[in-house]
């Protein structure tokens, strides 16, 4: 049977459609874990990021720690810490948030950076105070490079989310790791092709966050 | 048996010594790398060269980079097999879409000038890229090459997943299986020394290749 058989197996049996191994069940935990471990991502590197960005100090020891933080394998970890601490949310979340800071945190601070230090002066000049220099100026014309280190960061972290099934934990990866076990290739599959969409969906939603957010001056200038 | 002797032996099933484990780690990561490099080379000339293509390109390059890993090595093993090659094609891909934009964006920071003087020079378009455009860019493309390569070493420990093919990712199915957590150190720690050693590495090669950026700074 070829992959697209496979995935007919899989998405025509109506019992897949309920139940606690039901799509919708795993499909949720999945989105679940994500926006966990998204949220704690952001709120460790954007206010960071922002910071370093906007003072300018800070910017190689970022690199630095990106790098290390990148040279960390997810799965590796994620082991480690179930081994270690047993099986708990803790153990699934630290790669994951680990995955997502460097990411968020780089691109800020780069777009931060990248900000034309005319406009600045300009909105100074203007006699706006430094907190909305910041809110005002900088964050809106930084913002779609801030988006899109956000945006790579939430489709590592769905990607990665897979492998907490290793550590029976829920999600789509459940189906892929069930069915190597079980050698039920149309399970494999139609995980697979799950991940994949939400994955894609993830990609699509930020396209669309980015038209909505992102000022239409802004915009034209890029 | 000492704590560092330990730390080395691997468990028999593996069939495989430390040393041995690190050498397909290598394997697993830098070929794919390496044919990410040749095949995004010329796509990024050509990219750089015809506008119209590369916002096509970059569209199916993020589309293809947003398929997880996993789900990835999955759909091939129904074509490749539990081979390395399932392991390798995914991992050539993703290196491929982040050098494709970094080279095009390299070449793009080659100012108008220095372009019209290798013109002038008789240069043609390949003689150009590669002696001018190329060595111009190199910055950027190391910039590439440190992303993919790094996440490449931690990438391959998935391949465990897929029938044994995680090279020191191994260590972490053993470690579960097992209950020895000794062993997903061993894997943790020796995959991030790995990771940063290559960036090092690149950061290095990049230094070497483009002499002249030094003296820019000190000057």
């Amino acid at each position: 049977m070829n992959l697209i058989g496979f995935a007919q197996t899989f998405f025509n049996d109506p019992s897949r459609w309920s139940g606690s191994d039901g799509i919708p069940t795993r499909l949720a935990e999945h989105v679940e874990y994500s926006l966990l471990a998204l949220a704690i991502a952001m709120l460790i590197g954007l206010p960071i990021g922002l910071l370093t960005g906007h003072t300018g100090r800070g910017g190689n020891a970022l690199a630095a720690l990106a790098t290390a933080a990148r040279a960390l394998p997810s799965f590796g970890l994620l082991v480690l810490l179930t081994i270690m601490m047993g099986l708990g949310l803790t153990p699934v979340m630290v790669p994951l948030v680990a995955l997502a800071v460097p990411p968020i945190l780089v691109t800020t601070y780069e777009a931060m950076r990248g900000v034309d230090p005319a406009l600045v002066d300009a909105a100074r000049g203007m006699g706006l105070p430094t907190a909305r220099v910041l809110w005002q100026v900088e964050l809106p014309v930084a913002l779609p490079l801030i988006l899109s280190g956000i945006r790579s960061a939430a489709i590592q972290i769905v990607s990665t989310a897979t492998i907490a099934a290793y550590v029976s934990f829920g999600g789509l990866g459940r189906y892929i790791v069930d069915g190597l076990s079980q050698v039920r290739y149309d399970k494999v599959v139609g995980g697979a092709v799950l991940v994949a969409g939400l994955a894609l969906a993830t990609l699509a939603f930020f396209w669309l966050l980015t038209r909505l957010l992102v000022s239409p001056g802004v915009r034209r200038s890029r | 048996m000492s704590f560092f002797d330990r730390f080395f032996q691997v468990p028999s099933d593996l069939q495989n010594s430390w040393w041995g484990l690190v050498g397909w780690q290598f394997h697993l990561t830098l070929l794919p790398v390496l044919w990410g490099l040749l095949l995004a080379l010329p796509l990024g000339l050509l990219c750089a060269r015809f506008r119209w293509l590369y916002p096509p390109v970059l569209g199916v390059a993020t589309v293809f980079y947003a398929i997880p890993s996993l789900a990835f090595f999955v759909f091939l093993i129904d074509v490749t097999g539990e081979t390395p090659i399932t392991v390798e094609i995914p991992l050539t891909i993703y290196t491929l879409v982040v050098l494709v934009p970094a080279i095009v964006d390299g070449m793009r920071s080659v100012s108008e000038e220095t372009r019209a003087a290798a013109t002038a020079m008789g240069f043609g378009t390949l003689r150009r890229y590669l002696q001018v455009e190329l060595p111009i860019a190199v910055p950027a493309i190391i910039a590439g090459l440190r992303v993919a390569t790094v996440s490449s070493v931690s990438l391959v420990s998935i391949g465990v997943l897929i029938g044994n093919q995680g090279a020191l990712g191994n260590l972490l199915s053993d470690a579960m299986n097992y209950h020895r957590p000794l062993l997903a150190w061993d894997a943790v720690l020796t995959i991030a020394v790995l990771g940063v050693l290559l960036d090092a590495l690149l950061v290095l090669a990049r230094r070497l290749l483009t002499p002249w950026a030094r003296k820019a700074t000190s000057a």
